[in-house]
């Protein structure tokens, strides 16, 4: 039990709904990507480029946030190589290229670990929301209850060309705000909002006590507590139930990564987190203020929805030496790396200054992006989240087994349950 | 075995053995006290690590993508329900060390990109261990769960499995494994731009571009096929590494051996690129007499008097529930027309003509005065291996010798402690007679198989 934060949130009766109060324990996640989200950072001295494509690499990664009493770890993902622009492909040699299936990434390391959420990434738009749904389910299982995931899309023509089974235009840079264009990134995220439905009505399709196991009657399952799920959507039928029993969370956690308008309304009408890039506390503000109201708008005013900032962090003991660092890792690309992030390059002192100044404007948590996968999640773990503890504002051990307590979020009721008691 | 070295000569035929995560049918005795769960991670921990103790080749999760149904019930009478396949052989990567992770996944519900990714990514993650059994389905009813739908001409279910095997390994191969150089000093990464790069173009995938995982140890996953029909067997001979087979009796296994074997020829392989790997059952007892008694046991624990009635009505295809169990056949002959009861269910399929089947079983249950109950109990699949862990030790040992098969796929009755006397009586005495490692000699699926690692770019088709 921590004595900063004031309950356990499994009991907590203001867990029910609501954003976290600006005084209540602050979330920190970190978001794994390759050798670190600086181009360069394989470059560095402590790298391991060459065990990308090894278990340990991952599994070291995620043991130091677990050190550090993390709500969560995100995997990237896609169904590309990597590129320098969000919209094509590239041919670069001077980068990492190349990654693993975030899902079985995290399930590699559920074993191995014992309380942080594990967060995989997976693209809507070309995959099957029924194998998804089961796939973090069982993530749910292997880890005990700590699996969330977080759904992306993919608008570009050269993945699409990768699955051979729908077209999409060009997105050229300069033209990204021409009307078809934004119909397509509309379109795309209406459809995640219809996976998400999809794959959360699978995750209730067995209710909590399906199994009986009756030898008086010969029966394993009570077949009335398993469900078709009958949905039917603009984009695709599905009809379940889902060959998977209920995950232990019940529902694991959705997120998604926000820049915009039609992606926040994903966030507030689908997801339990979205990660949002605001440049400063007012921006900030707005954000939460959009996403709020639309929140209120889908009728989900009355449940708790995380609204996580994103930055990228260099951090070092000393302030210049981040900087320094962050010049340096720049100087070997040809252009400064740019995010759609805040980039933070500091202290963990300043850094924590940062962080409470954003969660005063409305945020509940950040979602760090290490510049260096090895010392920026070091400095994370080991500078960050003591300086937060000495402020009272993070844990100082964890308070839950599963993912959803951790992020304060009660073990939802199941809506055939519920349907079936009405009835 | 006419490639066997002198050196092999010396050394009889080596057995393979495989443990078959138990499934969602009635092999399974859910009733047992011993029985766990088939859901939590901890069974399939428990039952992986009993595998890998005793040296096994490797273990294998089964599929199934919509529950079974049967009167337009969902069949409730059988284990029900299972965890996604990728998702736990990863997690079983982190908690064993030597033994080959295999999995079905359907190519019919997915696509080559997604599934390669899969496949390669999982093969990384334990270090060279991966196996993929390709299976095609093809019915509108589990398609309901998925986007693309799932209906497919029967005559284009080989097609599109073959095409979906051959698009994987062009993926596959995609990466020759030396792309990755990584050098700090002058900031080269990859060696080749075009890295990954493919263009696949055929009946069923038409796709081009860059695949984003680099090639895993084992070059490409080891394929295994499942199919039984002339199709099936010639897809295996061409493409498989091995074959999970249902032929596991010695007549029937050596016949089905000799007619895949020699297929192979054709295409410029020979009889060890092609292993045969029946599924089997098996109950022990501390003496023959025994294992017969528990044997018998668990055959009726297996068909209860409700599973009977189920069975039957899946080669009657008509209701049958208000039948006795314990009384006789129906008089009314089973329903020829389109099959209407069971749906989701392989073995449905394969009934052969049911008027036929209702003959056999009349004559039987009346030269043995049997009820409905006794007569499923006595023609549904009976245990492959029954008595004292030195005769099972001994008849396995003389089919593998006889090539009925180059080994087996222990499909236990009990989840998950089903396979721990196997473990730690049986696997003993096949050691001592030289048949079976006694400790894994090498490190991936493939070494432990004595299959060779695939050169990016060979193609089976093209070495003949």
């Amino acid at each position: 039990m921590s004595e900063t934060s004031a309950s356990s949130p499994d009991s907590d009766p203001s867990a029910a709904g609501g954003p976290d109060p600006a005084d209540g324990p602050l979330h920190l996640a970190v978001a794994l990507q390759d050798a670190g989200w600086h181009p360069a950072a394989w470059r560095e001295p402590d790298a391991r480029p060459r065990e990308l494509f090894d278990a340990g690499y991952w599994t070291d990664a995620v043991r130091e946030a677990e050190r550090g009493l993390l709500d969560f770890v995100t995997f990237e993902d896609s169904l590309a190589p990597q590129s320098a622009s969000p919209f094509a492909p590239d041919d670069r040699t001077d980068q990492v290229r190349g990654r693993l299936d975030a899902v079985l990434v995290a399930a590699r390391v559920a074993p191995l670990t014992e309380r942080i959420g594990l967060v995989p990434t997976l693209v809507a738009t070309h995959t099957e929301p029924f194998h998804l749904s089961k796939a973090v389910a069982t993530l749910d299982y292997v880890s005990t209850g700590r699996a969330g995931l977080r759904v992306q899309i993919a608008p570009q023509p050269h993945v699409a060309a990768h699955f051979g089974r729908r077209e999409f235009p060009p997105l050229p840079e300069r033209d990204f705000n021409a009307p078809q264009v934004q119909q397509l990134i509309a379109d795309l995220f209406d459809e995640a909002a219809d996976y998400v439905e999809v794959v959360r009505r699978l995750w209730d399709s067995w209710e909590d006590d399906a199994e009986i196991r009756d030898a008086a009657t010969g029966r394993f399952i009570d077949r009335d507590k398993l469900h078709y799920i009958d949905f039917e959507g603009r984009f695709f039928k599905v009809k379940g139930p889902s060959i998977t029993p209920r995950p232990p969370q019940g529902q694991p956690p959705v997120a998604a990564l926000a820049h915009a308008s039609v992606p926040y309304r994903l966030v507030a009408r689908s997801a339990d987190i979205g990660f949002v890039t605001p440049q400063d506390a007012g921006h900030a503000a707005r954000i939460v203020a959009e996403i709020r109201q639309e929140q209120q708008e889908a009728g989900r005013s009355a449940e708790r929805l995380h609204v996580f900032g994103d930055v990228l962090v260099f951090l070092d003991e000393d302030a210049g030496a981040a900087q320094a660092r962050r010049e340096r890792l720049d100087g070997l690309l040809d252009e400064p790396y740019t995010s759609d992030a805040p980039v933070f390059a500091g202290t963990p002192r300043g850094l924590a200054d940062l962080l409470l100044d954003l969660r005063a404007a409305g945020l509940t948590g950040f979602r760090l992006r290490p510049a260096d996968a090895d010392r920026d999640l070091k400095a994370i773990t080991r500078g960050l989240v003591p300086e937060l503890q000495r402020r009272g504002a993070f844990r100082r051990s964890y308070e839950a087994a599963t993912l959803r307590g951790l992020l304060g979020l009660p073990r939802p009721a199941n809506r055939y349950a519920t349907a079936a008691a009405r009835a | 075995m006419t490639t066997a070295s002198s050196a092999d000569q010396r050394r009889p035929k080596q057995i393979h053995l495989a443990a078959h995560f138990p499934g969602v049918n009635n092999t399974t005795v859910w009733s047992d006290p011993a029985a766990g769960s088939h859901i939590e991670f901890a069974s399939f921990r428990r039952f992986a690590q009993t595998a890998e103790r005793a040296k096994f080749d490797f273990l294998f999760l089964a599929e199934g993508l919509r529950l079974r149904e049967q009167g337009g019930l969902i069949y409730d009478l059988d284990v029900v329900g299972r965890p996604d396949t990728f998702t736990v052989l990863a997690a079983l990567a982190a908690v064993t060390s030597r033994i080959g992770l295999a999995g079905t996944i359907n190519s019919t519900f997915n696509e080559p990109y997604e599934v390669a990714r899969q496949f390669a990514s999982l093969d990384h993650l334990s270090a060279g261990r991966a196996a993929w059994n390709v299976v095609t389905s093809w019915d509108a009813f589990t398609g309901e769960n998925f986007r693309r739908g799932g209906f497919l001409p029967r005559e284009e279910r080989y097609t599109r499995a073959e095409q979906f095997l051959s698009t994987a390994k062009e993926l596959f191969d995609s990466w020759r494994g030396d792309e990755i150089v990584a050098d700090k000093a002058s900031g080269r990464f990859l060696s080749d731009p075009a890295a990954g790069a493919f263009k696949h173009k055929d009946d069923h995938f038409s796709i081009e571009g860059r695949f984003n995982v680099p090639r895993s140890p084992q070059g490409r996953p080891v394929i295994f096929q499942a199919g039984d029909s002339d199709e099936g067997r010639e897809f295996a001979a061409r493409s498989a590494d091995a074959i999970f087979s249902r032929h596991a009796r010695l007549a029937d296994g050596q016949a089905f051996y000799r007619d895949v074997k020699r297929r192979l020829a054709a295409y410029g392989r020979t009889s060890r690129d092609l292993l045969i790997l029946p599924a089997a059952t098996f109950v022990l007892g501390d003496t023959d007499e025994e294992a017969a008694e528990r044997a018998h046991e668990v055959r009726r624990a297996q068909v209860s008097g409700q599973t009977a009635i189920k069975l039957l009505e899946q080669v009657w295809n008509r209701d049958l529930s208000a039948y006795d169990p314990e009384g006789p056949l129906p008089e009314i002959d089973p329903d020829p027309g389109e099959h209407t009861v069971a749906r989701g269910r392989a073995s449905v399929r394969q009934v052969r003509d049911p008027l036929a089947v209702a003959r056999e079983w009349r004559e039987l249950a009346a030269a043995e005065n049997l009820s409905i109950r006794e007569v499923i109990i006595r023609t549904s699949a009976r245990q492959v291996f029954v008595g004292s862990p030195a005769t099972v030790a001994r008849t396995i040992d003389e089919y593998v010798q006889a090539d009925a098969s180059d080994g087996f796929i222990l499909v236990p009755h009990i989840t998950p402690g089903g396979l721990d006397e196997f473990a730690d009586k049986v696997v003993p005495l096949l050691q001592e007679r030289g048949v079976f490692r006694t400790e894994y000699e090498g490190t991936t699926l493939r070494d432990h198989l004595g299959l060779r690692t695939p050169q990016p770019g060979e193609r089976q088709e093209e070495a003949s």
